[in-house]
């Protein structure tokens, strides 16, 4: 089977079900093995349970029994902006792809875990959402050698997962990380929707990425019901898209600074995290941006005299940050405890398929915004930043380099609204209040990519016959970087740990959903 | 060093006034909603038919009732009435130390936290050290709760500080509808804090669940694990509403009845 035989789908682009190849196991393995060598990305890889297969009440995972699930790949080719997509069925094992591929490894951990079929020859097999299970860790044998355990209550006030290095002194050989202790269901109880609660769990799928992750759900129903968002609120989104980064980022350069004991970056980046929540409450009533989105476009308007009083709040935030970020880059002390430290190769960043800024940061140059741009990004064209590093130094300074992006994008934007460019409604008549919720396409499948402040974004909508929710895979920018953050520790001193987490400052909820 | 210091000359002064003054909120914030059942059509129910989580009841065929506790804030209700029964007005205060004063209705008044009994007062009222414990919280409340720590809210100048160990707490701040993963280490977290020791939920989830009320993964709270004595509701909360409730735990704002 030749790779060009594939469907390629762009985008939120949806593809009817009967068009992706169902191919034979080794067919399909090979297919994502030649794409994979062509240069794509794996944005996702998940098992489809068979219909109607019965649930167990006990831990809410299908039950296959001798049914067969179909495994999807999505493979990412961000030079030209496609998708390939293909599907086989397995019933209870098949040759994993983990041992030739090595960024699937984490998905079929998944797909095992989820549906229990086994990856034969899966380099280490274990499930990634039970931390209760008693599945071992991998351990380093050796009189000198000693375990640390971390969680999963952690010090701080952040989420719970659990770290376990395997040390030599203070030299770590191995960090193991377990995850799923956020497990609340989220997947199980997307299917048969969307429903009254579907846009609040896409909201908490991250609470700290709810304009992100709403972006993407409302970005793969609109085309399922055949209808575009006005393009003023394809603007407005694209505006709290770029606030929530600009949060975030700004909220990481402070932390990172807290980490290494620089207290005024620290101190005035906590306060100015806070000058860019408060803008999205302005438009939104909320400052991390919840009930602005929903599908047909969004529920706010910008306020009056937004262009004017936004672009002054911006630009004052914003010069404090570059003042903030000036004297952490003056540092030498700072410096030396930035660089160097923790660093990934770009060959590792590959292999492990990482994503946003982790990537950037290994000086690999891909950003859905440029690379598969969707809404008003087809308009608003984005400069991606990259540098070469890939230690803490260069994923703190591409952070940087992408405030002043979000920032150039974000004054753009509203000077493009206060000309009047997109005036006209802010949501499509279809999703209007009072109307009848409108019917998805049946049995379609949807890729849906956003670039979150923390990367790539994938959500991937199966419809069934009726038009309902089949299956709702969501792919946080994690879930591709946990492991990262496992090899950047490979020989760091364990102190560093904290600074090389904040670093990647990962997700743990939209880990485990 | 000079440059530090000029520096600190641009960035100004950021710490808020409150609680000497008022907060300035935004003009779209949603706060404490404000129910006029008189409003209220016989047997219209939109707004129950309209919310995500079932905050909205109308118990034994009678006056509507909206559980503040599993309210997420997203003014569905508001939209759906047609006849403005259900307004959100900017209020940040909510604040109960029980779950069943979140319970709002028409004639229903609002008890805010009051003070903590004397005796736990006079041991905390003044340091007053929290452990956090996130189970199965999204990183709202959580990022919210971690906003206190700032300069723009300086929670140190209250005598409350974040701890690193539940052995030097004196209280669990919970985020999250408590995961079964996290039951167990929820526990332990507060079997490990020194009595006399208090929790606070933050957020519809540790209260209620939240939007995972009824999933069979999470247990619908932290009351479902351990006691609670002060509620705070959002999804998230406004920093400053679980200020103010922390104020009020304290002693600080005196008792308000919101009517
Ligand atoms: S605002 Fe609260 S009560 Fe009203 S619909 Fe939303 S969750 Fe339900």
């Amino acid at each position: 089977m030749m790779a060009n035989e594939l469907q390629k789908i762009g985008n939120a682009e949806p593809v009817a079900l009967l068009k992706i190849p169902v191919l034979a196991i080794s067919e399909w393995r090979e297919a994502v093995l030649q794409e994979v060598r062509a240069g794509a990305r794996i944005c996702a890889l998940f098992a489809l349970p068979p219909r109607d297969s019965p649930v167990d009440p006990a831990d809410g995972l299908a039950r296959f029994g001798a049914l067969k699930s179909r495994l999807y790949a999505v493979l990412g080719h961000d030079r030209e902006a496609a998708l390939a997509v293909c599907a086989t069925d397995v019933e209870k094992a098949y040759p994993s792809l983990s041992q030739v591929i090595p960024q699937a490894h984490w998905f079929e951990r998944e797909i095992a875990e989820t549906c229990g079929v086994i990856p034969q020859g899966h380099p280490r097999l274990k499930p990634i959402r039970a931390p209760l299970s008693d599945a071992p860790f991998f351990e380093v044998a050796g009189d000198s050698i000693h375990e640390v355990a971390v969680g999963p209550v952690h010090a701080g006030v952040i989420e719970p997962g659990h770290f376990r290095f395997q040390c030599h002194g203070e030299q770590v050989f191995h960090l193991e990380i377990a995850l799923g202790y956020q497990h609340r269901g989220v997947e199980r109880a997307l299917i048969g929707g969307p429903g009254l609660r579907t846009l609040h769990y896409m909201e908490t799928l991250s609470g700290d990425t709810s304009i992100g992750h709403a972006l993407a759900y409302v970005q793969a129903m609109e085309p399922l019901v055949g209808i575009e968002p006005p393009r003023r609120a394809a603007a407005i989104r694209g505006i709290a898209l770029e606030l929530e980064r600009l949060a975030n980022h700004v909220g990481d350069l402070g932390a990172l600074a807290a980490d290494v004991g620089y207290l005024p970056t620290a101190s005035f980046c906590g306060g100015l995290r806070g000058d860019f929540l408060n803008l999205t409450a302005r438009i939104c009533g909320s400052r991390l941006g919840r009930k602005l989105l929903r599908p047909g476009g969004v529920c706010f308007d910008l306020p009056e005299n937004a262009a004017v009083e936004f672009t002054r709040s911006l630009e004052g935030a914003l010069r404090h940050v570059n003042e903030a970020a000036e004297l952490l880059w003056s540092r030498s002390s700072v410096l030396g405890r930035f660089e160097h430290v923790g660093v990934v190769s770009a060959e590792t960043c590959t292999d492990l398929g990482l994503v946003g800024p982790v990537a950037r940061a290994c000086g690999v140059k891909n950003d859905v915004r440029a690379d598969f741009p969707s809404g008003i990004y087809r308009h608003a064209k984005v400069a991606v930043a990259t540098h070469a590093g890939g230690d803490v130094f260069s994923r703190a300074r591409v952070r940087w380099l992408e405030i002043q992006e979000s920032g150039r994008l974000i004054r753009s934007l509203l000077s493009e609204l206060a000309e009047g460019l997109a005036e006209g409604p802010i949501l499509h008549e279809a999703f209007r209040a009072g109307r009848a919720a409108p019917v998805l396409a049946p049995d379609r499948l949807v890729v849906s990519l956003v670039e979150g402040w923390r990367g790539e974004i994938c959500h991937v909508l199966i419809t069934d016959r009726n038009g309902r929710i089949a299956r709702y895979k969501v792919i946080d920018p994690s879930f591709h970087n946990w492991s990262g953050l496992e090899m950047a520790l490979r020989n760091q001193q364990i102190s560093d740990f904290p600074l090389c987490n904040k670093s990647f400052n990962l997700s743990y909820c939209g880990h485990d959903l | 060093m000079l440059k530090e210091l000029l520096a600190r000359l641009h960035q100004g002064h950021r710490t808020i006034p409150f609680p000497r003054e008022e907060p300035v909120l935004p003009e779209r914030y949603r706060g404490l909603p404000a129910i006029s059942a008189a409003n209220c059509r016989d047997g219209c129910r939109e707004c129950e038919k309209a919310c995500p989580t079932e905050a909205i009841t109308f118990a034994g065929g009678g006056d509507l009732r909206l559980d503040l506790g599993r309210c997420l804030f997203c003014s569905a209700c508001e939209d759906a009435c047609p006849t403005g029964a259900i307004r959100f007005t900017r209020d940040y205060r909510m604040v109960t130390r029980e779950r069943a004063a979140l319970l709002l209705g028409d004639a229903k008044t609002l008890e805010l936290a009051r003070a903590l009994e004397e005796r736990m007062l006079r041991v905390f009222g003044r340091s007053l050290k929290l452990r956090q414990v996130s189970a199965g919280g999204c990183n709202g409340c959580e990022a919210e709760v971690s906003v206190l720590n700032t300069v723009v809210f300086d929670l140190g100048r209250f005598g409350v500080q974040f701890v690193a160990s539940p052995r030097h707490a004196d209280g669990l701040l919970i985020t999250g509808p408590v995961t079964k993963n996290m039951r167990l280490a929820l526990r332990k977290t507060y079997d490990a804090v020194p009595a006399p020791k208090f929790v606070i939920a933050v957020g519809a989830c540790a209260i209620s669940g939240g939007p995972y009320a009824g999933h069979q993964e999470a247990c619908g709270g932290a009351e479902s694990v351990v006691p609670v004595d002060l509620f705070i509701p959002g999804c998230p909360p406004h920093p400053v509403t679980t200020l103010d409730g922390l104020l009020r735990l304290l002693g600080r704002r005196g008792r308000t009845v919101i009517r």
